[in-house]
């Protein structure tokens, strides 16, 4: 299990994160919602290490990702996987040594069963046959799907979803969210999964997590944030541009500033 | 508020963003060194990363080549040409190949090669590093349990660090050979008079200066080269910025250390 605890993260001034609380439970997938700045995306490098976090602590079972040293946390790291939002692809390589890596580095397998394996991942995603082609060939939507094949190619124990949907046709998105339930289920996988994408996130996740402003507003099971009877959430589900969550971040006023500026008319009213 | 702020003058202005840069700097120096160190810690760790040193010599070192052997050519040529002039005037013409000799050994060689290794394979490493660290590549190695500053890091430093050193040797002895071409087959200088003066003038301590300067060089470009990459900004015009401030302070750290390196060597 992993638990954040008082987790909170300070870029220069600006609170990302105020502290928070956070339980993720094994073998399930915890989906992480919130509007673009609502520090999802901060919350999920916490989790995995990948930032230190400003005050609090990240537990993984009884210990302390912030206080083990180097060898653990990369120990650790070899039961983990990471889809990044814009893939992340080591762009030196072509598609089958990106998707062979961690068993390049980790496993002493014989590279013809790596090239099973490998052959393996790409056919879950629909890209077996394109071994050859190097990232850099690759529509976002076909990075995405190789980048996603490397996450699962060592078959981590926990995953980390940034924004799995993001930039995919409807077809690959739903093979992508479908992808990750199948997995999760097959392989006892614990899955975090960052998203905006509400259909996507209430649909796949055991446990919902929204977040807005760097703070926890909801949590619990899909149904209770669907039928949940705070305003911000009920705004955020349904899209609307009014509500308790502004859609404009501008603080002056709109006609203030048109008519204020120099050389403006003013009526007298 | 703003007609209690008591206004600065001109001087305390200067002197406050004169300290500010002073403290940045020393900031930056001590957090390159922590980093640069941290990373060669990890030499001889495991996994080994021998493969990767090979690559990074080959990419970085043989990709200077060509630059190297024309700089090369054109600085003994034009070593040449200039002593000629000048030792003409004294009627010592047969000093030129000593002339040109020790000028590219001891201080043309390991500079100009450093500055031309700088603009070729220190940009792109500062810039290959920087784009990796937008695009995730580095978060994506820690991710899969590779350590990015072993992985990406320390190749790079160590093979600048053994390049340079070679790359000056070749920049010495195509400088040399251009010049006895121009002094000996166009200027007319004695062929016989050009070597043996090179031989008799040039001597291994000569040698072993230039040698030291090349492998110091060669670090502090590594050093400062990874370290402007993985500390860059991640956005475009960061990067963009690293890789500029990179070239300006390797060169100009080059420079300076070439200065206190040539009074301990003189």
């Amino acid at each position: 299990m992993i638990r954040g605890e008082h987790l909170s993260k300070l870029y220069g001034d600006v609170a990302a994160l105020t502290p928070t609380d956070i339980h993720i439970r094994s073998g399930k997938i915890t989906a992480i919602m919130g509007g673009s700045g609502s520090g999802k995306t901060t919350l999920l490098r916490l989790l995995a290490g990948l930032e230190k976090p400003s005050s609090g602590h990240v537990w993984y079972g009884d210990e302390d990702l912030c206080a083990i040293a180097d060898k653990r946390l990369y120990e650790l790291r070899q039961s983990m996987g990471m889809l990044f939002q814009y893939s992340a692809l080591l762009n030196s390589m072509n598609v089958y040594d990106n998707v062979a890596f961690p068993l390049h580095e980790h496993t002493e397998l014989d590279e013809t069963v790596i090239q099973t394996m490998v052959s393996m991942k790409l056919e879950q995603v629909g890209l077996r046959g394109f071994e050859d082609m190097m990232p850099s060939e690759l529509s976002g939507g076909m990075a995405k799907r190789v980048a996603f094949a490397r996450a699962m190619a060592m078959d981590p124990k926990i995953v980390f979803f940034d924004e799995p949907t993001s930039g995919l046709d409807p077809i690959s998105a739903g093979v992508i969210s479908t992808l990750i339930q199948n997995t999760a289920e097959k392989n006892r996988m614990t899955s975090i999964v960052v998203t905006h994408d509400v259909k996507a996130g209430l649909s796949i996740a055991d446990h919902v997590i929204l977040l807005w402003q760097g703070r926890i507003i909801a949590k619990g099971p899909p149904d209770s944030i669907r039928d949940s009877d705070d305003e911000r959430v009920q705004q955020f589900l349904e899209g609307r541009p009014n509500g308790p969550i502004p859609f404009s971040r501008s603080t002056t006023s709109y006609i203030d500033d048109l008519t204020h500026r120099p050389g403006t008319v003013r009526l007298e009213s | 508020m703003s007609e209690l702020s008591i206004k600065q003058s001109a001087i305390a202005v200067f002197f406050g963003r004169l300290g500010r840069h002073a403290l940045r700097g020393l900031e930056q120096l001590g957090d390159g060194t922590m980093l640069g160190l941290n990373a060669l810690a990890l030499i001889f760790a495991r996994p080994w990363q021998g493969k990767h040193f090979v690559l990074q010599l080959y990419a970085l070192g043989v990709g200077s080549l060509v630059i190297i052997v024309i700089t090369g050519a054109f600085t003994g040529m034009v070593l040449a040409l200039q002593g000629y002039y000048t030792l003409a005037k004294f009627g010592s013409e047969s000093l030129l190949g000593a002339g040109v000799g020790m000028s590219i050994i001891r201080e043309l060689g390991p500079v100009l090669g450093a500055f031309m290794i700088i603009g070729r394979a220190g940009s792109s490493i500062t810039a290959e590093i920087g784009i990796m660290r937008v695009t995730e590549q580095t978060d994506a190695l820690e991710m899969m349990a590779v350590n990015p500053r072993q992985r990406i890091l320390l190749p790079r430093i160590v093979a600048v660090t053994l390049a340079v050193p070679l790359l000056v040797a070749l920049f010495d002895v195509i400088g040399i050979g251009s010049g006895y071409i121009v002094g000996v087959e166009l200027l007319g200088v004695n062929p016989g008079a050009y070597m043996a003066e090179l031989i008799a003038k040039i001597t291994m301590h000569d040698i072993y200066g230039g040698w030291v300067k090349a492998v110091v060089f060669g670090f502090m470009i590594g050093m400062i080269c990874t370290y402007m990459g993985y500390r860059s900004e991640p956005t475009t015009e960061g990067v963009a910025r690293a890789t500029t401030q990179a070239v300006v302070v390797a060169s100009v750290g080059v420079l300076i250390v070439d200065y206190i390196l040539t009074s301990f060597f003189l």
